[in-house]
């Protein structure tokens, strides 16, 4: 009897020490966010002082007079990580849906461990793959095609080069579909399959039990994937730089050379000399931080919002 | 008791091999990337003559001359010179160790090295984007006999800051005045068209597979990926093709010893054969460095490079310094680098 006392009382003193260890490493993770950010906005002190807030939607950006502004590279961000949604969500929807609802049972394990490794591939793979086989294969055969019959679109009147924003789109594009598929995957096959057997059992076709019971029940956890392919999108560096022209303009064309925040960094990080120079470079990079914060917190909040709607129903 | 005795056996493992460590000489250099290739070959000679290591990071002249401005390395190596007011300020001393020519490239059917002739201002005018045609008259009129088709030119430039952009824009810079108002030139500076590349692989490979393209490239660059250059005109209005002869004929000419900082700048310089687009690389060390015996190595090191690398630099496509020049960047060392006091180089 004496023996369990003891026991319990060293387990109280392991417990509290224990608890005190994991508390430091949990808020070390937050106390690293405010460092961080406390970092970027010291080291582009001198550029937000020089610009002030016209540095977010001034699109000059010329080393020689040291005058600098973000608004291109934060529109080539956005723009491609757009690009690589439209095309990639589509996509690793029906690759999710055919893994867990459709495909026969030898075949799910060959294409779910290929699409896990295409996760795996590191991303300058990916950009120079883009380079040398995608970017001559869109300037043959996609971008000509897009000129000559979508031309009459601004979207598209420009020369077919095989570098810009479109093909910096595809490359984000192929590279989050494996993350938004595997996440989707993992996401439909936690439906319990009372549901959908239930949905079988009144009737229902194959159909009607994906997008009425299965996809709504997944919801939220699918939203979440597709941010995750986001937040990847908006910080993707090597594959970017390869592909997408590095040319500090704003055109609505998108066959035109764009440039996005984390490639304009990749780029000119090492020689920029001057102070005002890499304090904007920093600026730029506080920006894709408070960019990446915002689009995160907004996903929380459309998650939260359609749990909260999956959970009355 | 296990634990420490561990512990103990790695404490004497790493404090017995420190001074073993210690005991061989190593030289740390940082910056440009244009020369690394050069340097590196020294280097590997170096060290099979004499046991001293050098150990050369590729890191960008940029981060090169910051890290040679807080003394981290025993040198820093930059494509474009720093001014005079920038080395006084911060105690440094430069100059050059190669010379190396920027080649315009291009890749239009039908049209093979050396073919096509083009003026500084045509050129400047082909980056400013006012020139669009391959066709062009001002074009046409320049290469009389040469099929020029009817399209688009697609300007390629370097999309990070580089040595060569330097020598480039500082060239255009020279001989287009709407190039001086417009852009300039630096490491980077704001181009008014055009496509860009990351590094000269990227300019490169941007040349060979878009179709009408114009890049520049360094001169290693243009012959390893075979890419079609053009000749171009210098300033005694010669058209001339770009080796290692015509980037010479741009260094003999220049004034080593009257620039203050050996600043000499190779673009657009008299002579027959010159070729206009030509520069030098130049080592940055610190005029009083804080650790002695470092310094005089690197000295030691560039002296028999001075005097033993010319062939290895041949063989890899940079033009060594004349005898000449090297000669008076020795008696700089000898006059203006101090350690504790006592001159480092005698």
């Amino acid at each position: 009897m004496k023996n369990v006392i003891d026991r319990h009382k060293a387990d109280k003193l392991g417990d509290s020490l224990f608890k005190g260890v994991s508390f430091f490493f949990a808020v070390s993770v937050i106390a690293l966010m405010i460092l961080i950010f406390a970092v970027l906005v010291k080291e582009s002190w001198l550029s937000l002082k020089a610009f002030g807030f016209g540095f977010v939607y001034s699109s000059a950006w010329d080393p020689v007079a040291g005058d600098f502004g973000a608004l291109p590279a934060i529109y080539g961000t956005i723009v491609s990580s757009i690009i690589a949604i439209v095309i990639a969500v589509p996509v690793s929807f029906g690759i999710a849906i055919f893994l867990t609802e459709m495909a026969p049972a030898w075949l799910r394990g060959p294409i779910g461990t290929a699409i896990e490794l295409l996760a795996s591939i590191p991303s300058i793979i990916y950009g120079m793959w883009g380079l040398f086989i995608l970017a001559p294969i869109l300037s043959e055969y996609v971008e000509p095609p897009l000129v000559e019959y979508l031309g009459f679109l601004p979207l598209f009147s420009g020369a077919p080069l095989g570098i810009g924003m479109l093909p910096a789109g595809f490359i984000l594009a192929i590279m989050i579909i494996p993350f938004i598929s595997s996440v989707t995957r993992d996401v439909i096959r936690m439906v319990p399959s009372i549901l959908k057997e239930s949905g079988y059992g009144v009737g229902a076709t194959k159909w009607e039990v994906i997008w009425k019971i299965v996809i709504p029940f997944a919801k939220s956890g699918i939203i979440g994937a597709v941010i995750l392919g986001l937040g990847r999108a908006l910080g993707e560096t090597m594959a970017v730089t390869f592909l997408i022209g590095n040319s500090h303009d704003i055109s609505m064309n998108l066959l035109d050379p764009a440039t996005s925040i984390s490639a304009t960094l990749a780029n000119e990080f090492t020689e920029a000399v001057e102070d005002i120079y890499l304090s904007s470079l920093v600026e730029l990079g506080l920006i894709l931080f408070v960019i990446t914060f915002v689009v995160l917190a907004l996903a929380k909040l459309l998650i939260a919002r359609f749990s909260y709607d999956g959970g009355r129903r | 008791m296990k634990k420490i005795i561990i512990a103990a056996a790695l404490l004497t493992f790493v404090a017995g091999y420190a001074p073993v460590a210690m005991a061989e000489a190593l030289i740390n250099g940082a910056g440009a990337t244009f020369p690394y290739p050069l340097y590196s070959k020294w280097a590997y000679e170096y060290n099979k003559k004499t046991g001293v290591k050098m150990n050369y990071q590729s890191i960008g002249s940029g981060g090169g001359i910051k890290q040679i401005k807080a003394k981290t390395v025993d040198f820093g190596a930059s494509d474009a010179p720093l001014t005079t007011k920038d080395l006084n300020d911060s105690g440094l001393l430069q100059f050059p160790m190669a010379i190396g020519g920027v080649v315009p490239v291009i890749n239009v059917k039908g049209i093979k090295a050396g073919d096509l002739k083009l003026t500084g201002e045509v050129l400047a005018d082909i980056y400013l984007g006012t020139i669009k045609k391959w066709n062009d008259k001002r074009i046409a009129d320049l290469n009389p006999g040469v099929a020029l088709p009817d399209d688009t030119i697609t300007v390629v430039h370097r999309s990070d800051g580089s040595g060569t952009t330097w020598i480039f824009t500082n060239y255009l810079d020279k001989v287009s005045k709407v190039w001086h108002d417009k852009a300039g030139f630096g490491t980077a500076v704001n181009w008014p068209a055009g496509v860009g590349g990351k590094g000269n692989e990227g300019v490169a490979t941007y040349v060979k597979r878009i179709k009408n393209t114009i890049g520049y490239v360094e001169y290693a660059y243009a012959l390893q990926n075979k890419l079609v250059h053009v000749k171009l005109q210098n300033r005694e209005k010669n058209f001339v093709e770009p080796s290692i002869e015509s980037f010479s004929a741009a260094a003999l000419g220049a004034d080593w010893k009257g620039t203050s900082g050996f600043a000499v700048v190779l673009t657009d310089q008299d002579g027959k054969g010159t070729w206009p687009i030509s520069g030098a690389t130049f080592i940055i060390v610190s005029k009083s460095p804080e650790n002695c015996a470092n310094a005089k190595a690197v000295l030691e090191f560039l002296d028999w490079s001075y005097e033993n690398g010319g062939q290895m630099a041949r063989s890899l496509d940079y033009v060594p310094m004349p005898k000449s020049v090297s000669d008076v960047m020795e008696r700089a060392w000898a006059a203006d680098i101090r350690c504790s006091g006592a001159p480092v180089w005698k």
